[in-house]
């Protein structure tokens, strides 16, 4: 996994509410079985038309909106499991969303691949939709290890949530995987205390 | 301490805690299929390590299969790529794979109860959100992303803070007419899809205690469209009936043995919840979805509501409703029947009931899809295909189907489907297409009438 220890870029704003995984990746795109490419359909069904054509509405096809961080509203990530809405995200370029709620599955899968889910209060949301709206270019700055989200120009200034085990995986780019391994004698003991 | 039957089974599961950091849960089954696994594979092949215990994953194919002609090769080359790579996966590593063609196979949350896989106070987990469902059993049971499907291949074990725990009580006589999927879509009406984020939930009451094990599969499945992670039903007897004398099940002594276990997993009574919701079950009618999440649901005889709210608009929008009108006749024309929330035989039997000896309606298309092998040989052996073929309905094969519309099996744009899937998300049953929840009883109405009609006014 990459690490993250500071990130300093400009956002995307998705007001939509409850944006659940099936739109964030549908599930037409979920035959690979490999995790490369994801990001050419993500939100597929919002960018283009069934025809295939851009839709220029949508926050992404506006040229004044770009960055690393994701704005969303609130319950983001909500509905399916398939990892692959993590993966889409990662691979377009987000390597942080901020929302007022997260659903719980997404929020695990997006700190399992470097990308981190940052809550914030819904009024602290609707300030950053404002500070975008403001200056859609506007630069907001995550410090992982002070664990703070601060917006140029603007007051705003908050403290965000994270366990220390998955900031320490965040900052040192480590995988679960890595330290379920190292516990496998604790692993086979409990195996042997039930039997 | 009083304990909950979450705390009972979680406690018990535990290997041991990170210092603020999660719990390091150990999983007893784990499921998998051919959509979110694939990747999962790659990590052990990466990394160059085993699967720890091959013994305890049971694989299917389900999410990415045709329901017709399932003994010819799969047309779609990535479909077939993606299951036949799940083929060569579980021979590589040893797991138990129910593939295409094999009498045991069908949707993965179907066919873990039927095969006694799934029994009280385990651990379960699935690369798929739906693992809720077992929780029907008293099982912990959730769905997980595919890095974590590599991580319980690795070690048999998740990291996994510990949930807050909620409990749902519905108390009270049902009206005739409702079907669990009335009662699970009204609650999650009440409480929204982000009621139960960060929770586990027990379903208690009479309602729950009085139903069969499917209905407390379609209830418990439904839990995560309240973003709870799982639900849970105590087990009981009707639970100790249905596992017993099931292939995978516990048997002779070793039944009684864990049947006295299983008994001592109920919650104790005064233990506490984070968070109570009481619902009286009178107050349930025939529900069925307007919007774009399960929670945008009304009883059919309510109108839809009115807001302001951008999301709210934009979903209605996408409908193609409006606020403040009434679903009752309007005219549909797709109808589909099954998927991991209603596929069952209770399910194709209350469907039937309903249907026979009448037609669907010339202007609808109505796909039945079995969940897995055994219910299709079920319907076959209590003669309800004759009723659905007679009544012109479309018996197909099992798999996950028009629920997610990975394969053929997709509803047109802009079409109206009464669906009894568990999804009402923009696109889910294709692209454009709207669809509408409700129970098996109620989509089978809708089949026969052409429109939505209401059966608690039959």
């Amino acid at each position: 996994m990459k690490k993250f220890t500071l990130l300093q870029s400009s956002m995307v704003p998705l007001t939509v509410e409850n944006v659940d995984t099936d739109q964030i990746i549908p599930a037409r795109f979920l035959k690979a079985t490999d995790r490369k490419g994801f990001g050419e359909n993500l939100f597929r069904d919002w960018r283009f038309t069934t025809d295939g054509e851009t839709k220029e509405d949508f926050t992404l096809n506006q040229s004044q909106y770009s960055g690393s961080i994701l704005v969303a509203g609130n319950n983001f990530g909500c509905g399916s499991s398939r990892e692959h809405a993590a993966w889409a995200l990662a691979d377009y370029g987000f390597r942080v969303v901020i929302s007022s709620f997260f659903a719980d599955i997404f929020k695990g899968n997006a700190l399992n691949n470097g990308i981190l889910p940052i809550q914030v209060s819904p009024e602290v949301l609707q300030r950053i939709f404002a500070a975008i709206e403001e200056n859609k270019g506007v630069q907001a700055t995550v410090d992982l290890e002070n664990q703070q989200l601060s917006i140029a120009e603007t007051d705003i200034a908050v403290s965000f949530e994270i366990n220390d085990y998955k900031k320490m995986c965040m900052l040192n780019g480590y995988d679960d995987i890595d330290y379920l391994l190292s516990q496998k004698e604790a692993i086979e003991a409990f195996e042997q205390n039930r039997s | 301490m009083k304990k909950t039957l979450f705390d009972k089974v979680w406690d018990s599961h535990v290997v041991s805690s990170v210092e603020n950091g999660p719990d390091i849960l150990y999983i007893d089954k784990h499921l998998i299929h051919e959509v979110t696994s694939p990747q999962a594979f790659n990590v052990l092949e990466e990394k160059g390590i085993p699967l720890f215990r091959p013994n305890q994953v049971v694989a299917t194919a389900d999410h990415n299969v045709p329901t017709e002609n399932q003994h010819l090769p799969i047309q779609d080359a990535l479909s077939r790529k993606q299951v036949s790579q799940l083929t060569k996966n579980c021979d590589q590593y040893g797991v138990n794979l129910y593939g295409l063609g094999h009498p045991y196979q069908g949707i993965v949350h179907v066919i873990g109860p039927e095969l006694g896989v799934t029994q009280p106070g385990m651990t379960m987990v699935c690369g798929d959100s739906h693992t809720s469902t077992h929780g029907a059993f008293g099982t912990i049971a959730f769905g997980i992303g595919t890095s974590q499907v590599a991580q319980v291949f690795a070690s048999q074990c998740v990291l996994v803070a510990k949930p807050k725990s909620m409990r749902v009580v519905v108390s009270g006589k049902l009206h005739p007419s409702v079907q669990p999927k009335d009662v699970v879509l009204y609650v999650i009406s009440k409480l929204g899809t982000d009621a139960g984020t960060g929770h586990f939930v027990e379903f208690a009451g009479n309602v729950f205690e009085e139903m069969s094990m499917e209905g407390r599969m379609t209830v418990c499945n439904m839990s995560i469209e309240m973003g709870a992670r799982g639900g849970m039903i105590a087990p009981d007897q009707t639970t100790f009936d249905y596992v017993a004398g099931r292939e995978f099940a516990p048997k002779d002594e070793e039944l009684t043995a864990k049947i006295a276990h299983w008994k001592t997993l109920p919650t104790d009574e005064g233990a506490t919840f984070d968070t109570e919701h009481h619902f009286d079950a009178t107050d349930i009618k025939p529900m069925i979805t307007y919007g774009t999440n399960p929670g945008m649901g009304v009883k059919i005889s309510e109108h839809i509501p009115t807001s302001n709210d951008a999301s709210f608009v934009k979903s209605l929008n996408y409908m193609g409703l409006e606020a403040g009108t009434s679903l009752l006749n309007m005219p549909i024309s797709h109808v589909f029947i099954g998927s991991c929330t209603n596929s069952r035989i209770e399910d194709f039997r209350a469907a039937a009931a309903h249907i026979k000896g009448k037609q669907k309606s010339p202007d609808v298309s109505a796909l039945i899809v079995p969940g897995s092998q055994q219910v299709a040989k079920q319907i076959i052996a209590e003669g309800l295909d004759q009723i659905f073929e007679d009544a012109g309905f479309t018996l197909r094969q099992a798999g996950c189907s028009a629920c997610l519309a990975m394969n053929d099996d997709k509803i047109p744009a802009g079409a109206y489907c009464v669906s009894t899937s568990n999804r009402n998300f923009e696109g889910r049953q294709g692209q454009g297409a709207r669809t509408l929840l409700a129970s098996p009883v109620t989509a089978a109405a809708a089949a026969v009438a052409g429109k939505i009609v209401d059966v608690s006014q039959a």
